[in-house]
């Protein structure tokens, strides 16, 4: 026991997490915990914009596996953190956000900068706590941990009073928590198992899909040795890009609205799908009455997502590595791998799409090109984030990844403006490794003020813009479904990226041809400032292959 | 029309929790037919009883979303079968009439109600039952003139060794 301030206690709790790197924006509502700061060893990195800061806790724990921690004032400073916050939930990474609150004395009375944050965050996190003295803080930070690093992983909010903050008591830092309403119980049933491995050894055509649960467990290697025990092909979500390594024989690509040819087919026309640690979204589903024909095994952590939106034949509820361990001691021995005929299907849709990629071949610096220029410059190690809309799906589709944890994006959310923020905070997280935010003109401006973050704190990101002067997705929709009625999609008062570079002190590289962006990559790649490539491309330029919205997997088109 | 279902969950009495678990129902699409709450013996834990119109896949989806709930400690769906379901009903009947007066003394004599209150104009009747039990009171209640009603939602307790 030791008395101290509520805002020393908060840093000591930090400490004893293991946090050393706090990302936020200061405001009348902190000062006493900026005031404990001034003497702790937390890197603090500055946003400028409090959305960002949440973007970077964000990239930071999807890039290490870590807690990602964030910090806000009261009022304005909290909401800020909001897309941040729903943006992390959703693709259940582990952030834990603190936000100043007005005194508890005038808690409901609509003082200055007063938001009620637990009630405005309630469905966009995992758990909010708000503190209601100063002795209370050592046990919600160690419980906002816990609870945001364990099961699903999650956002967890905590809200500081500052008179909290200010506040002289006698402190105790447990060094275990528990709740009676909380059990991240993880190991799974072995009858579950069972019946699980029963029905896989009897698939004749079975496939894999993995979510970006199994990144988060860890378990990609359990996943490699699985399929290929079952020689099971391997589509991924968006969010499990990475499970499984690009190139490998059984790697069949993401499934979904703009999901492979490969993938697509196969999921349709598989007889058992095991799903793992994904909650099957309507954009890996298409129309989901028309999503598979196969008997659905579905792992997951969160049992809360079973029966949600694609009915399973068998759930196991359970951590991914452990549910994966114990079907490969189920079925090593199996004598059946799937049909060679399902392998030769596999084959031949990969042929074809390797032909339809041959006839697409046009004049001009492509997307599809540049993110394969891009992967051979780029050590394997390397971390690519992404905005969201054409760079993303491009990204996806066309920048191969070789390891769990190198390819980021905002799957859930779709959050615009995020990857740059996340490649800030993945770069902090990993300084040793090339960090790239592939980028859109328009999802750039909506966070681009970070450069500033960027530069003051030597995090050395590199930005791809695939500039088309277009809110590109949109106008793609508008394009295809639409009769091209655009509206509201063109950036025409974007700035001059090259020169907003060099006005925050970063570099700005406009390449007119391949060979340029190639030489721009590598001088971002040696650079201690960050720096942004600003690629002109079509604006009619669309992303495919696309299955129309509402429509089913394999009615997938690979052009307009 | 779906079923109505009672679902019983035991959650942390304390501020807040109710606005979690209703913005939670809320916030999925579930509509709450009605919502008893009451502490435990153990005051620092409270029992809520929901009834809902779900079933199937759906149901099921709730009760693992409250289950997920850090706030809530544990959760069950209750068979009918084996579950005793009482509701309470405070009913302000309009008696100026005598006739409607001794219509109404009757009617709630004969749903075992007991009148907590009467004065020239008016009857305060307590029903209890099942909330079909009520229902039905109530249609029969309508005639005589219903000037005000407030019911506590359904509460609940399976019978026997069951137990939530």
């Amino acid at each position: 026991m030791a008395e101290m301030s509520g805002a020393e206690a908060f840093i000591k709790a930090l400490e004893r997490e293991g946090v050393e790197t706090l990302f936020g924006v200061p405001g009348g509502a902190v000062i006493p915990i900026c005031d404990a700061l001034y003497d702790a060893d937390i890197r603090f990195v500055l946003a400028r914009h409090e959305q960002g800061a949440a973007h970077m806790a964000d990239g930071y724990a999807r890039a290490s596996g870590r807690v990602g921690v964030c910090l806000a004032t009261s009022g304005p400073g909290a909401t800020n953190l909001i897309t941040g916050l729903a943006t992390a939930n959703i693709d259940s990474s582990p952030v834990v956000a603190f936000t100043g609150q007005v005194p508890t004395s005038m808690i409901g009375t609509d003082a200055f900068q007063e938001v009620d944050i637990i009630g405005v965050t309630a469905s966009i996190t995992k758990h909010n706590i708000q503190v209601q003295r100063a002795r209370e803080i050592p046990y919600a930070v160690k419980a906002a941990f816990y609870i945001a690093s364990t099961g699903r992983r999650g956002v967890v909010l905590v809200d500081l009073p500052k008179d909290a903050q200010t506040n002289v008591e006698e402190m105790e830092f447990p060094e275990h928590i528990e709740f009676k309403g909380y059990s991240p119980n993880v190991e799974p049933d072995p009858r579950e198992l069972d019946r699980a491995a029963t029905l896989l050894a009897k698939a004749e055509k079975p496939i894999i899909l993995a979510g970006g649960g199994v990144i988060a467990s860890n378990a990609c290697g359990e996943l490699l040795e699985l399929a290929e025990l079952l020689m099971a092909p391997v589509a991924t979500t968006l969010m499990g890009k990475g499970a499984i390594p690009s190139g490998h024989p059984l790697h069949i690509g993401m499934c979904g609205m703009h999901g492979t040819w490969e993938a697509n087919h196969l999921v349709s026309e598989a007889d058992v799908l095991l799903a793992i640690g994904s909650r099957f979204s309507d954009r890996t589903t298409g129309r989901v009455e028309e999503f598979t024909e196969a008997r659905i095994i579905h792992i997951d952590i969160d049992p809360s997502e079973f029966d949600k939106n694609v009915e399973a034949s068998l759930r196991v509820r359970g951590d991914a590595k452990l549910a994966l361990r114990g079907l490969i001691e189920r079925l090593r021995h199996i004598s059946r791998r799937s049909g060679e005929g399902w392998m030769r299907r596999l084959e031949e849709l990969r042929e074809q799409r390797r032909r339809m990629e041959e006839e697409e071949r046009g004049e001009g610096v492509k997307p599809p090109d540049l993110m394969k220029a891009l992967r051979r410059l780029l050590p394997k190690e390397a971390i690519v984030t992404t905005e969201v809309g054409q760079c993303q799906m491009w990204a996806a589709l066309h920048f191969d990844v070789y390891a769990p944890r190198t390819f980021l994006s905002s799957g859930g959310l779709g959050t615009m403006g995020w990857g740059f923020p996340a490649a800030i905070g993945a770069k902090a997280a990993k300084p040793e490794v090339p960090v790239v935010d592939i980028a859109g003109d328009g999802s750039f401006g909506m966070t681009e003020n970070n450069l500033a973050t960027a530069v003051e704190e030597e995090l050395p990101v590199i930005v791809i813009i695939l500039n088309n002067r277009v809110l590109g997705m949109v106008a793609q929709w508008q394009r295809l479904f639409y009769g091209r009625r655009y509206f509201g999609v063109h950036l025409g008062g974007s700035p001059d990226f090259v020169k907003l570079a060099e006005a925050y002190g970063a570099i700005g590289v406009r390449p007119g041809s391949m060979e340029e962006f190639e030489e721009a990559v590598k001088v971002g790649m040696e650079s201690e400032a960050a720096t942004v490539i600003d690629v002109p491309i079509d604006p009619e330029e669309n992303v495919f292959p696309m299955v129309p919205p509402g429509r089913g997997l394999r009615e997938i088109l690979v052009e307009d | 029309m779906t079923p109505l279902s009672t679902i019983a969950f035991i959650v942390e009495n304390r501020p807040g929790v109710l606005f979690k678990v209703s913005n939670m129902f809320r916030r999925r699409g579930y509509n709450i037919e009605s919502i008893s709450v009451g502490p435990l013996m153990d005051r620092s834990l409270a029992r809520m009883t929901v009834t809902i119109e779900a079933d199937g896949r759906v149901l099921r989806n709730l009760i693992e979303q409250l289950r997920g709930m850090v706030e809530v400690l544990r959760v069950k769906h209750l068979n009918p079968r084996r579950t005793v379901v009482r509701e309470m009903a405070l009913v302000k009947l309009n008696t100026t009439d005598p006739m409607a007066r001794e219509e109404a003394l009757r009617l709630v004599n004969s749903h075992h109600g007991l009148i907590l209150d009467i004065d020239e104009d008016y009857i305060v009747a307590e029903i209890t039952g099942s909330p079909g039990e009520i229902d039905s009171f109530l249609r029969e209640a309508e005639s005589i003139g219903i000037v005000e009603l407030s019911r506590t939602g359904a509460t609940a307790l399976e019978k026997g060794e069951l137990k939530l």
